[in-house]
């Protein structure tokens, strides 16, 4: 009986497994194999006459772009980086206040807070443009930065909110007992508390702007202020689409992001459900 | 210590600054040309350089992306100084502002250097818009292996006969009415009509389309033929004719015996097929043509060197006349060809008004050649255009609107000063203030980078028109969609049908995110389950990947020639199935990409909920003889659904405003049927003429309508018992809801 529960279950684990790796199999055979969409359809994800050719075009080695697509990445990193940064540090102490104090418009702004995440963005791509622009941040870093934060805050208030209500009060009362001061009782105790959901926070912070195409795609207009998603979408055209550059573009784009996901798989499960995504 | 870290980055900013002016005058060129004409152009720059000492900066943009990109740019003066685009948009440039007359960039004694045509087609009340590069249309390719003479189009089922079996007689891309238009106009039609009515309908389209239908059925051409689909077939000798404009040329192997020739007649009536021409020109934005040695720029990528250049490297019809002196140029029996079909072809309309023909159009010829009746289809085509561009309502007085705003704001002022007031509220406010001190940043960066942009766009709602032109029409745009628009409330496209589908999408995709996230969490969190670690990072990895990309890359493989999952299902000896062209299977190949990318999310959550699920809870019930299956209803699924419950809601208001994965992998297609709330608001934002202020007033409609269903479904869930709630360890337990 144990026995074949652990069969059953393996084979639907394995099942799992071969339906999230099957597309991601297939772009990294596109990659390899320049010219395979031009072909006939093949259904397993094996290059034929495997090349690194897509590569060398995405990292501009051919036409001797590399140090502008170096810069590309830079562009990313940075606005990814820093978007993450002003997610947590501006969404940390709100949410802790949110979490641990009663005060005046504390349900109106929470429910406010809500109310935003449901509003489709296509409305507000506009205003934020001419935000921008009045702000001289348009084509700018900053400016990126600044439009991701819309996001990533509020996101980032109720996951750690969620996070510093799982944490006992009474370990807080008992530092200040002990002297210590609701600031420091903040920093000292509950911070390090959360860290997991502090990590998964940013994290996500992190993802999304690195993944994010729509906004980027509106803002930017100088080559070297792309972001990587920018970059691939000059591979996907209604008309022609280069294939093997794009899965190229793809990967190099998303092997940052599963590495960081590795390294934070463990806080991941904790961060979580300690906060996560109780609204 | 701060301080000099400020001083540096301060320094280091000047320093920025200054490197930024000494550098000679750039210009700025945007365009969309990939391959030959990118690299063309781009050797046409560093040549420019050279010999002027200036800087151009070559920027290529997506081709789809283009023109939003344009008017979203230049009215802010955050665009190029010259831009290459074709002259049917015109129109709309200079509605929105985006460019300028040429002035001395195309001098008077210029303009006999040109093509008469090409010269006129950028021409508009007396003022030349552009300087013309190149121009583009359709001809014949045809293979010299299987076709000694071309006959006239009726006459090509009849190839047939001389053809090997798995040959074409002809190829082109049926459905798409760029090509269907050279077929029309053989027949006297126009897509648009000088007078600007739309011109797919009536006797000459029904004739034209019956054609075209026939072919199909008599397989004289394959059905739903892509340009991929065209090329393949032309570069395999299994299409003897192909319909097509000079950029096929580039792909076609060099082993390959065809020469190109003006497009055929038609024998009954013995009119040409005329395709559109479209004119590529070098025009200005308002900043360039302000500036002189812009307009030298564009003078010089329209001359005769550089048109030499563009027409012996990237194969371009180049519209300088002198060019064609050049025996390089005129030695081009491909340039030749396309030069002689350009003399019968038809400027295409620079009305704004046939931006809104592709669309309706394609649907209608799609529907068509796909066994629907002709006339009611083409009709049909006529009401989707006449539709998308119905004059905004009336429109009524801000009166009763700012008299509604007046009043609130009052009352609000009213309840606040009376609580203001009460002495409760000043203790209360005072015991607030440490709270402040910790949230007051967050607000204020809440209020400005969320709550006024979305306050903003709801007031774009109350508004109708196009940017240029925007005009107050109070809650008209609300009443024209809750109406749908005067039509059936149920009819194609319809407010409440797209609502339909969007619910349809919502819970499919919950509720299979919910059923691959708890078995997978479940079988993972088993302690006897080996690789656990290896397991949780694969199933991890489609959450890691770009959303963005993961969409195109299903597409692709739902692709009905080159896709694996046709090749798959061939294996299994199932017919490839075409899954984009009924409702079923695109919105299958939409929720199978959806639950793909978002099943690892509730799978992580399950796993983190089952770790905070005691042993001796499950232990005890199965020490009271209960079994495996009822210990998982009994037991687990109810202490699951604290943490699960705000997951799906949270899922569900993401999932119903997922919008890349629906405008990515079917577009909405078949003819709009799989678009949700949120693509329909897009389309109207950024394809049907710019109409922002109906696009908001979708959004805003999404907006109540989750407030509303996340208030009732908050209600329904406080009313139940929480009795699960007290079984949990205190840790796990969900914070009050807010």
């Amino acid at each position: 009986m144990r026995r074949l529960e652990s069969v059953a279950s393996h084979a639907v684990v394995s099942a799992g497994v071969l339906f999230a790796l099957y597309p991601l199999l297939w772009v990294v055979s596109v990659a390899l194999s320049p010219g395979a969409m031009a072909g006939h359809a093949r259904a397993l994800p094996w290059p034929e006459s495997p090349s690194f050719d897509s590569f060398g075009v995405v990292l501009g080695l051919r036409d001797g772009h590399l140090g502008l697509f170096a810069r590309q990445v830079g562009n990313s990193l940075v606005v990814s980086l820093a978007t993450a940064a002003v997610a947590v540090v501006i969404a940390t102490p709100a949410a802790y206040a949110l979490a641990r104090f009663a005060f005046v418009g504390k349900s109106w702004g929470l429910r406010a807070l809500l109310a935003t995440q449901m509003f489709p963005a296509v409305a507000s791509a506009v205003p934020l443009y001419l935000l921008l622009e009045a702000l001289h941040l348009l084509d700018s870093r900053s400016g990126l930065v600044l439009v991701y934060a819309s996001t990533a805050v509020p996101f980032a208030i109720f996951q750690m909110r969620g996070a510093f209500e799982a944490v006992p009060v009474d370990l807080e009362e008992a530092a200040m007992v002990d002297g210590a001061t609701r600031l420091g009782a903040f920093l000292r105790v509950s911070l390090p508390a959360v860290r997991p959901a502090l990590a998964v926070t940013a994290l996500f912070a992190f993802m999304a702007a690195w993944n994010e195409f729509i906004l980027a795609a509106t803002l930017l207009s100088r080559e070297g202020a792309f972001t990587l998603p920018v970059v691939l979408q000059r591979y996907v055209g209604e008309h022609d689409t280069a294939w093997g550059p794009f899965a190229a573009g793809a990967i190099v784009v998303s092997v940052p992001v599963m590495a960081l996901f590795y390294v934070a798989q463990r806080q991941l499960v904790a961060g979580l459900t300690a906060g996560g995504v109780k609204g | 210590m701060v301080r000099r870290l400020l001083a540096y980055a301060l320094l280091a900013l000047l320093g920025a600054l200054t490197c930024g002016c000494a550098q000679p005058p750039t210009l700025v060129v945007w365009h969309s040309y990939r391959g030959q004409e990118e690299k063309a152009l781009a050797s046409l720059a560093r040549q420019y350089e050279a010999e002027h000492g200036m800087r151009v900066e070559l920027l290529a943009l997506p081709f789809d992306a283009y023109t939003a990109k344009l008017t979203a740019a230049v009215p802010h003066a955050h665009g190029p100084d010259l831009f290459i685009d074709a002259h049917e948009r015109l129109g709309i440039y200079r509605r929105e502002g985006v460019v300028a007359a040429v002035g001395d960039a195309l001098p008077e004694q210029d303009v006999r250097s040109y093509d008469e045509g090409a010269v006129l087609a950028l021409t508009q009340d007396g003022q030349r818009w552009g300087v013309p590069l190149s121009t583009k249309c359709l001809a014949l390719y045809v293979d010299d292996d299987f076709v000694k003479s071309v006959p006239p189009l009726e006459d090509v089922p009849a190839l047939r006969a001389s053809l090997p079996a798995d040959v074409y007689p002809l190829a082109y891309e049926a459905e798409n009415p760029y090509y269907h238009a050279a077929i029309l106009s053989a027949f006297g039609g126009r897509l648009l009509g000088a007078d600007g009515a739309y011109g797919f309908v009536g006797p000459a389209a029904e004739r034209s389309v019956a054609l075209v239908a026939r072919f199909i059925a008599e397989r004289t051409i394959p059905a739903d033929a892509s340009g991929a689909l065209v090329k393949q077939l032309f570069a395999s000798g299994r299409a003897a004719l192909v319909i097509d404009g000079p950029w096929l040329a580039a792909d076609l192997p060099a082993g390959l015996r065809y020469h190109v020739q003006p497009l055929p007649t038609l024998r009954d009536g013995g009119r040409p097929m005329r395709p559109p021409l479209t004119v590529e020109a070098v025009m200005l934005s308002p900043t360039g043509a302000a500036r002189p040695e812009a307009r030298a720029l564009a003078r010089w990528l329209g001359g005769e060197a550089s048109a030499i250049t563009r027409a012996t490297e990237a194969h371009q019809v180049v519209a300088n006349v002198a060019a064609w002196r050049d025996p390089r140029v005129a030695g081009d029996p491909l340039l030749a060809a396309f030069h002689a079909q350009q003399a019968s072809a038809d400027a295409m309309p620079t009305s704004t008004r046939m931006r809104a023909v592709w669309v309706p159009a394609q649907e209608a010829l799609r529907t068509v050649l796909r066994g629907q009746d002709a006339r009611a289809a083409l009709e049909e085509g006529q009401r989707r255009f006449e539709d998308a561009l119905k004059p905004p309502p009336p429109a009524p007085s801000p009166a009763p609107l700012a008299v509604a705003v007046g009043l609130l704001a009052l009352l609000g002022a009213f309840a606040a000063v009376r609580r203001a007031r009460s002495a409760e509220l000043r203790t209360a406010l005072r015991a607030s203030m440490p709270a402040y001190r910790y949230v007051a940043h967050a607000a204020v960066v809440v209020l400005v980078l969320v709550v006024l942009p979305l306050a903003a766009g709801a007031v774009t709602s109350l508004f109708a028109g196009t940017r240029s032109d925007p005009r107050y029409v109070g809650l008209g745009n609300y009443v024209a969609i809750l109406t749908a628009r005067g039509g059936p409330l149920l009819g194609h496209g319809s407010f409440y049908v797209t609502l339909l589908v969007t619910v349809l999408w919502t819970v499919c995709n919950v509720t299979l995110h919910l059923a691959f996230g708890v078995v997978l969490g479940v079988a993972l969190s088993r302690p006897a389950m080996k690789l656990k670690a290896l397991y949780r990072v694969l199933l991890v990895l489609p959450w890691a990947v770009p959303s963005y990309v993961t969409a195109l890359a299903w597409k692709g493989m739902f692709h009905r020639q080159f896709g694996a999952v046709n090749a798959v299902l061939g294996m299994l000896g199932v017919p490839p199935v075409s899954f984009f062209s009924h409702f079923a299977t695109a919105f299958a190949a939409n929720v199978a990409t959806n639950v793909w990318l978002g099943f690892p999310f509730m799978m992580v959550v399950t796993l983190g909920a089952l770790t905070s699920i005691s042993k001796e809870v499950l232990e005890a019930a199965e020490v009271d003889g209960a079994t495996r299956w009822q210990r998982f209803w009994g037991v687990t699924v109810p202490l699951l659904r604290p943490t699960l419950l705000p997951a799906v809601v949270l899922g569900s208001v993401w999932t119903f405003n997922m919008f890349n994965v629906v405008f990515l992998v079917s577009g909405g297609e078949p003819d709009g049927s799989t678009d949700i709330l949120v693509s329909e608001a897009y389309r109207w934002a950024f394809t049907r003429d710019a109409q922002y202020g109906y696009a908001a007033a979708y959004a805003v409609l999404i907006f109540l309508i989750l407030a509303t269903a996340s208030r009732v479904g908050s209600r329904l869930q406080a009313s139940e018992p929480a009795l699960e709630r007290a079984v949990l360890t205190p840790e796990a337990a969900p914070p009050e809801p807010a």
